[in-house]
């Protein structure tokens, strides 16, 4: 690998990667596919339980098995998150039609998949990412579930396994397929983006999205092109992307593979590849000798599905707020930028309620988002009682309690429920009056003759390193009850004084 | 023993009114299958044991003061397409061989509620996908009339249990014509219903836009009692009309007063047998005499549909039948890979006839060839029923043959499959109309065997249809009137 990744962007908006060889720069271009499964509580087109975990084939019946004679019929709930999720996603809810995707596999009950083809039911949306960036979506469409095989014995994998399991419990799980459009550019941004659409689809209860059990899943069509250049590139389907962090890795590793590829006059192949997480590679899939072709036509065993405008017009009035919105409301109520990291991190986290809850009841915004970024990323964090957190901050504000001693006192918080007064006279922090501090800074000046000298003379390098040293003593003499500024402060009125 | 009851109306009110033993009644039909079902072979299951205990029950319930229902002690025999709760269910195809449904199809329940009794499975051209039942892996069905001849199809048994006596009433399934041919060539009445009026849960697909179950049986009224039991809306089956069943009984003794048919002109010249054609003719004087209006009509998009039929039907099949693959019930053939498996079991299992559709479909539906086979098909389609709305603009019922000619010999078309699709060309246009259609017997050919007159309707036109059914059936010659 000899290209090089920058996080440069261009125009504010671009990201590249620079060629070590050749210089030129590269631009990545990435459109992410999503599959969900949405949260009913029964599948597509029966009424089997819609579980993850059970015992393997047992919620089937003849419809998921796909059994000679049986007919699918459409569950309402599918419709309804569908379409809830559609909305959340800007798209337009348009007359659809269930299609039929002909291809074999044995994890498929009935050789084929009922999905959306031509007529999707979701079309023409966007996402904002945290950052502004807006990517387009083509077009969010249901679909019904596979079940899952299992190789057995042998090399454990399809070719070359003693046999197969297959477990049929998923199939006909209902899933949304989100196809966006190619506007991402950099690996970090397809991430935010994966980020963001997992809020919305938890915001509107149509997923829980979980990747690590599968209830979300994403391949990422990755190209490259010369910035400047306006047509796409070829492009690889990226698979088997089972954590954000693979994501990120794959893309970035898929990037630089088509780059040297070009710059060495090759070409891309148009493929699907699968990512190696040990490896931190991407693999070409199995090739097949032929295109796929998977036949299409309209499902005849279902009716068109035509949602009238006062449904889509409910939805709408049932929406609940979502990330983008959240975030506005919380950077206006804390007095900050929507795109701050704190910000995006409190709704992320769904703590954005008692953020506001806490501002409200008249904490500190910066101080309160600052908690919520670093020290609330625990269980039980949403319970906190806003009152509490709002006169921790006011304490911390007012110069009672340390950064250090604050931290400590909302971890109790959050554990115990108590009152951040009652803890921090249980704890034993009390403000620290200025004299009591000098004394012990003096003291500890008056241990460390050389230290000091370095200190007053020093570079700012140098200076730099034995500030640390001199506050973590002042912090261990005190157990962490002087406050870091104020310490600072009495080392620089020192040193004045001693020049 | 005193004489039973033959008609299923009949039967039922014996048994109702306590007169005769659903259990006699079903002996003497076991005893009519003993017969002759080894020269008929119009069962792949005959269910003796299942029926007399259902039989029994009937008996029970009368005993007990209770009403079994309008179908009460009536033997009836199932198309082997029509799951069966644990009852094997073949579509007279080796791939289903051994398979056990576990469950019941709508129309089983429907019939078992109503007091019939189910008699047994009957062959059909593998997974209904023929005109003659030579297309059964276990056997042809012989006609009764002539075991010479073929009994139609694809419901070849169906029609031969009836026309044989071994049940008053069947059901089939019709995609092209399959309840209609052959009950034409076997000289029963059989009954296509419009698409959606009776429930296809449980009916092994063939080609899912077309598929309908309907009744056979000796009379008009049997079917619509028959009708009457197995329509209502379904919601198992998302294409079934939202609609509780109509009340044909009722109806039958209206007559056709003031009703205006059409002789289908596209359906009456070139390809249609001249006695066949005279029959048509001769019922449509009878209604005539009877007080319709005579009239000729012509729907010229019926031309096509043949050739629509034979690519939107196997383009459809070629779906249906993927599942069959070996993975997770009926046959098997062991091979390395799955893919390898997957070919050799569906190469063992599948016949010739129901491999050439599922070529002839999955290649209407390729890539490239999907717009001008498969897309153009639809088009047709679409004509089709368009050119049937404008002809029931002036007229409230249509006529024509049902099939070209009478019942052929075993052989005579099974080397040419095009000569055997056309046998299909009268009834196919209903199916992909959507709309109901019956062939009702009315005398014989030239060779003294009978000939079907079909009556064709709009949809959900039954009614009216059943209304022409009856003066037909009332008006018709018997077979050993001489063709004149």
């Amino acid at each position: 690998m000899s290209a090089n990744l920058t996080h440069e962007p261009i125009e504010g908006e671009h990201f590249t990667v620079t060629s070590e060889s050749t210089g030129d720069v590269w631009e990545i271009v990435v459109g992410l596919e999503v599959h969900c499964e949405l949260a009913t509580a029964t599948k597509l087109f029966c009424s089997c339980p819609n579980m993850f975990g059970d015992e393997p084939n047992t919620n089937v019946c003849p419809v998921c098995l796909g059994l000679p004679g049986s007919l699918p019929v459409l569950n309402h709930q599918v419709v309804e998150l569908a379409m809830r999720l559609g909305r959340a996603l800007n798209c337009s809810v348009e007359p659809s039609v269930f299609a039929r995707k002909n291809y074999f596999y044995p994890d498929m009950p009935k050789d084929y998949q009922v999905s959306q083809f031509d007529r999707p039911i979701n079309v023409d949306g966007w996402l904002d990412l945290p950052d502004g960036t807006r990517v387009g979506i083509e077009r969010a469409h249901i679909e019904e579930d596979t079940g899952k095989n299992s190789h057995a014995g042998g090399s454990g994998r399809i070719h070359g396994a003693d046999y197969s399991l297959v477990d049929y419990n998923r199939a006909g799980v209902p899933l949304v397929e989100i196809v966006g459009r190619p506007h991402i550019r950099h690996p970090e941004q397809a991430k935010a983006y994966i980020d963001e659409l997992r809020a919305i689809l938890l915001a509107t209860g149509a997923s829980d999205a979980k990747m690590e059990e599968g209830s979300l899943r994403v391949d990422a069509n990755v190209s490259v092109r010369r910035v400047g250049d306006t047509e796409l590139g070829k492009r690889c389907e990226v698979k088997n992307l089972n954590s954000l962090r693979s994501l990120g890795r794959a893309i970035e590793y898929e990037a630089r593979r088509q780059v040297d590829l070009l710059e060495t006059g090759e070409r891309v192949k148009q493929e699907t590849r699968h990512w190696d997480e040990g490896a931190g590679r991407t693999r070409p899939g199995r090739s097949k000798e032929e295109a796929e072709d998977y036949r299409y036509f309209q499902e005849p065993d279902l009716v068109p599905l035509a949602p009238s405008a006062e449904w889509v017009t409910a939805i709408d009035a049932a929406m609940p707020s979502l990330p983008a919105a959240r975030r506005v409301a919380l950077a206006e109520a804390a007095g900050v930028e929507p795109t701050e990291t704190a910000v995006v991190v409190a709704v992320q986290r769904d703590l954005d309620a008692l953020a506001l809850a806490a501002i409200a009841a008249g904490g500190d915004g910066t101080r309160v988002l600052l908690h919520v970024e670093h020290n609330l990323a625990v269980d039980g964090a949403e319970s906190l009682d806003p009152a509490h957190f709002a006169q921790l901050v006011t304490l911390e504000v007012a110069g009672q309690l340390t950064a250090t001693q604050a931290k400590t006192v909302l971890g109790d918080m959050v554990e115990s429920g108590k009152a951040p007064e009652v803890i921090a006279a249980e704890r034993g922090f009390e403000a620290m009056d200025t004299s009591e501090l000098e004394g012990i800074v003096d003291g500890i000046i008056a241990e460390s003759p050389d230290e000091w000298a370095d200190y007053c003379g020093g570079d700012d390098k140098r200076r730099g390193k034995l500030q640390g040293f001199f506050v973590g003593k002042v912090m261990k003499a005190t157990k962490g009850q002087a406050d870091g500024k104020a310490v600072n402060a009495v080392l620089d009125a020192r040193r004045a004084a001693s020049s | 023993m005193p004489d039973l009851p033959t008609t299923a109306l009949d039967i039922a009110a014996a048994v109702r009114a306590g007169e005769v033993s659903a259990v006699e009644v079903l002996d003497a039909h076991l005893a009519a299958i003993d017969a002759r079902e080894g020269e008929i072979n119009a069962f792949n299951l005959v269910l003796a044991d299942e029926a007399r205990a259902a039989a029994a029950a009937v008996d029970a319930r009368v005993a007990a003061g209770e009403d079994p229902g309008p179908l009460a002690g009536v033997p009836l025999a199932l198309k082997d397409n029509l799951c069966t709760r644990g009852v094997p269910t073949t579509c007279s195809s080796r791939i289903l061989e051994g398979w056990r449904p576990p469950y019941d199809a709508t129309v089983v329940q429907r019939v078992a509620a109503a007091g019939a009794v189910a008699i047994g499975k009957t062959n059909l051209d593998e997974f209904a996908m023929g005109s003659s039942t030579e297309n059964s892996a276990f056997g042809p069905t012989r006609n009764p009339r002539d075991t010479a001849r073929v009994p139609g199809g694809s419901s070849g048994g169906s029609a031969a249990a009836v026309a044989a006596g071994f049940a008053p009433i069947s059901l089939g399934s019709d995609t092209g014509g399959s309840i209609r041919q052959p009950a034409a060539l076997c000289g029963v009445v059989g009954v296509k219903p419009t698409y959606g009026l009776v429930s296809r849960y449980g009916l092994v697909a063939f080609a899912s836009s077309l598929d309908q179950i309907g009744p056979f049986s000796t009379t008009v009224a049997d079917s619509a009692l028959l009708l009457e039991a197995i329509a209502g809306h379904d919601h198992r089956d998302s294409t079934s009309i939202d609609q509780a069943a109509p009340s044909l009984l009722d109806v039958l003794d209206r007559g056709v007063e003031g009703l205006r048919i059409g002789l289908v002109t596209e359906l009456m010249g070139e390809g249609i047998a001249p006695d066949v054609a005279a029959r048509v003719r001769q019922a449509a004087e009878a209604l005539s005499a009877a007080g319709a209006t005579i009239g000729e009509v012509s729907v010229p998009a019926a031309s096509y549909g043949l050739s629509a039929y034979y690519l939107i039907a196997p383009a459809e099949a070629s779906s249906n039948l993927a599942r069959y693959d070996g993975v997770r019930y009926g046959m098997r053939v062991d091979a390395p890979t799955t893919a390898e498996m997957n070919t050799a079991t569906r190469t063992a299992g599948f016949g010739d006839e129901v491999k050439r559709r599922i070529m002839l479909g999955t290649y209407a539906l390729s890539a490239g060839y999907y717009d001008a086979y498969y897309g153009k098909a639809l088009k047709v389609r679409t004509l089709i029923m368009r050119d049937f709305e404008a002809a029931y603009e002036n007229f409230d019922l249509l006529l024509s043959p049902t099939s070209p000619t009478t019942a052929f010999r075993f052989g005579d078309k099974t080397d040419d499959p095009l000569s055997m699709y056309l046998n299909d060309i009268c009834t196919i246009p209903t199916n992909l109309a959507g709309h109901p259609a019956m062939s009702v017997p009315f005398g014989g050919g030239a060779d003294g065997m009978p000939v079907g007159v079909q009556l064709l309707a709009p949809a959900l036109g039954e009614a009216t249809m059943f209304r022409a059914a009856a003066v037909v059936e009332a008006a018709a010659p018997s077979l050993e009137e001489a063709y004149a």
